[in-house]
């Protein structure tokens, strides 16, 4: 079974929302059509997205950090999205685990956004029906795209790839092994969703220093002409006084 | 969450038409068996079936204005094994469809006794159809309640108490309705179904009060801690990702007060409870229609106040990433 997911890694995401608009630019322009936009330059501003980044404070001053967290659909294992919807329009993909919306089925009743503990689903007030990531499906399967174009936009999109795209149920492929090596970890537990998508923690890089790597201990005493000991510079060394 | 105005009127006028007909059917069933005097075919049972009608109609037609494809509703049939919402689509007909027969055949006189026990009650074709309609009811009121009550992460709506209001509130409104409909069709029936109201009333006040209770001290599962994975007591939101609104600001707050909510709480505590209780009360005592329709109305604008506050009052764990512009 293959359950394709995103990882996002929150130690390297700069918040800069590259990832939301090549997003939209993708899913706007695709098959399925337009996702609505409403002045987008004027006085609020609206619209649909699959994806917004949103940037959280921890802590307090002066020991504040900066948190920029991308969140979108998670294709949850046990979607509890899906039961709920009455049409049979919201279904999870047995052949590769993405949770997707049939456009033509949905009756645009909002149950399924009720239904989603992460308000990952929006309905597009002008199409009327229920939209939501679809991990970029028209395009990962794409044969007309070079191989390694054919994953989600927002993941070609990171410029500092913050964002992985792969299969969370093959223990050897490189998300997996991300996931368990870097300590990645699901949204919400508490509900038993299980979300695919997983988020990759903070993680500092600290240098530990102590006092006598301040000094080196091989200094070659001769090039710096400098002794850390109380030796005479200019004494003769070993080499000064033995002929071989 | 956000009350959406179809919702708060399906609900309600479903509610009273489904506590009309179970109305009818408690007279009819006890006229059966002889506790109460048998009533006038087409003008009690056939008329009050197309009062029940009507505000199942108005129930369904408000539905329609919550969909963005009313006209693809046909489908939301099919999903009945996993989706409350898809059973409650099919039961509405059919209790409709039940209600409507239940009619035809009071006003056409098409009844006919089927047995007779040794003690004299009688069973009637008509009060098969009415028992049937009663289990079709029953089981719309358990569908519209789980709709809400099966949302687990919609802390103050997963409990049994939401099935049981939606049950009680129906079924209370629709007997108030039917106190001052017998008033005027049905004098001898009028105290019959005035002292059912007044035990539902109670009924529902302490049940809905219990609710108040339990949800005044929920313990949320969902933290900011949960919700981003990050341990820490002290987490701000900055920014939310966009500058204007979206659904997930629209759709999931109720943008009001506490005040207001605090006000609304026991306003429609009253409307739905003591006040029409009391004119109830009134209009049994002075037999005036007017006084017990006037007891309907006041509870039914308190049935919306209670229906606006239930949505209100529910606390969507995706509101934790949307706090802040």
């Amino acid at each position: 079974m293959t359950q394709l997911a995103l990882v996002i890694d929150l130690n390297v995401c700069v918040g800069c929302h590259a990832c939301v608009t090549s997003c939209k630019e993708w899913n706007t322009s695709g098959p399925a059509g337009s996702m609505c936009d409403d002045n987008p330059y004027g006085q609020d501003p609206t619209g649909t997205f699959f994806n917004r980044v949103q940037t959280y404070e921890i802590g307090e001053f002066p020991t504040t950090e900066t948190l920029h967290f991308p969140k979108s659909c998670l294709h949850c294992e046990d979607p509890p999205c899906v039961p709920v919807c009455p049409t049979g329009a919201s279904y999870k993909r047995e052949e590769d685990g993405i949770v997707l919306v049939d456009y033509d089925k949905c009756i645009g009743c909002r149950y399924c956004s009720w239904a989603c503990p992460y308000g990952v689903r929006e309905i597009d007030e002008h199409m009327k029906v229920m939209k939501k990531c679809t991990l970029c499906v028209d395009r990962i399967y794409d044969e007309s795209l070079p191989a390694n174009e054919r994953k989600p936009a927002c993941v070609l999109a990171c410029p500092t790839s913050a964002r992985l795209f792969g299969d969370v149920h093959d223990p050897e492929s490189p998300i997996s092994i991300t996931i368990r090596e870097e300590g990645g970890y699901q949204l919400m537990p508490e509900w038993g969703t299980k979300p695919s998508n997983h988020y990759l923690p903070r993680r500092k890089t600290r240098m530990h220093i102590h006092e006598d790597e301040l000094q080196r201990a091989d200094n070659p005493l001769k090039k710096e002409q400098r002794s850390g000991t109380s030796a005479p510079v200019d004494a003769p060394t070993l080499d000064d006084s033995t002929s071989w | 969450m956000h009350p959406a105005f179809s919702v708060i009127f399906l609900t309600t006028l479903i509610g009273v038409g489904q506590g009309i007909f179970l109305a009818l059917f408690t007279g009819q069933s006890y006229s059966a068996v002889e506790l109460l005097p048998t009533q006038h075919s087409a003008n009690f049972y056939g008329n009050g079936a197309i009062i029940a009608l009507l505000f199942l109609i108005g129930g369904l037609i408000a539905s329609f204005f919550h969909l963005g494809h009313p006209e693809r509703a046909w489908r939301a049939a099919s999903q009945w094994r996993t989706s409350w919402l898809s059973r409650e689509v099919i039961a509405l007909p059919i209790l409709m469809g039940l209600v409507f027969i239940y009619g035809v055949m009071h006003h056409m006189g098409w009844d006919s006794i089927l047995l007779t026990t040794d003690k004299g009650a009688k069973l009637s074709l008509t009060l098969i159809v009415a028992t049937l309609g009663m289990l079709a009811t029953f089981a719309l009121f358990l569908c519209t309640g789980m709709i809400y009550a099966c949302l687990k992460f919609l802390q103050e709506w997963y409990s049994p108490l939401t099935v049981i209001n939606y049950t009680l509130y129906g079924t209370a409104s629709g007997f108030l309705l039917m106190t001052a409909f017998a008033n005027v069709s049905a004098p001898d029936l009028m105290s019959f179904y005035g002292i059912w109201s007044m035990i539902i009333i109670i009924a529902v006040f302490i049940t809905r009060f219990a609710s108040l209770v339990r949800n005044a001290r929920i313990k949320y599962k969902s933290t900011m801690q949960t919700a981003l994975g990050v341990r820490h007591t002290k987490i701000q939101q900055k920014a939310m990702g966009f500058m204007g609104g979206s659904v997930n600001t629209r759709d999931f707050f109720h943008h009001t007060s506490l005040m207001f909510m605090r006000n609304m709480k026991w306003i429609f505590m009253l409307l739905v409870g003591p006040i029409p209780f009391v004119l109830l009360w009134i209009g049994m005592e002075s037999q005036s229609t007017s006084t017990l329709l006037t007891a309907f109305v006041v509870m039914y604008i308190g049935l919306i106040a209670e229906r606006w506050f239930f949505f209100a009052q529910a606390n969507h764990p995706q509101n934790l990433y949307y706090q802040t512009v």
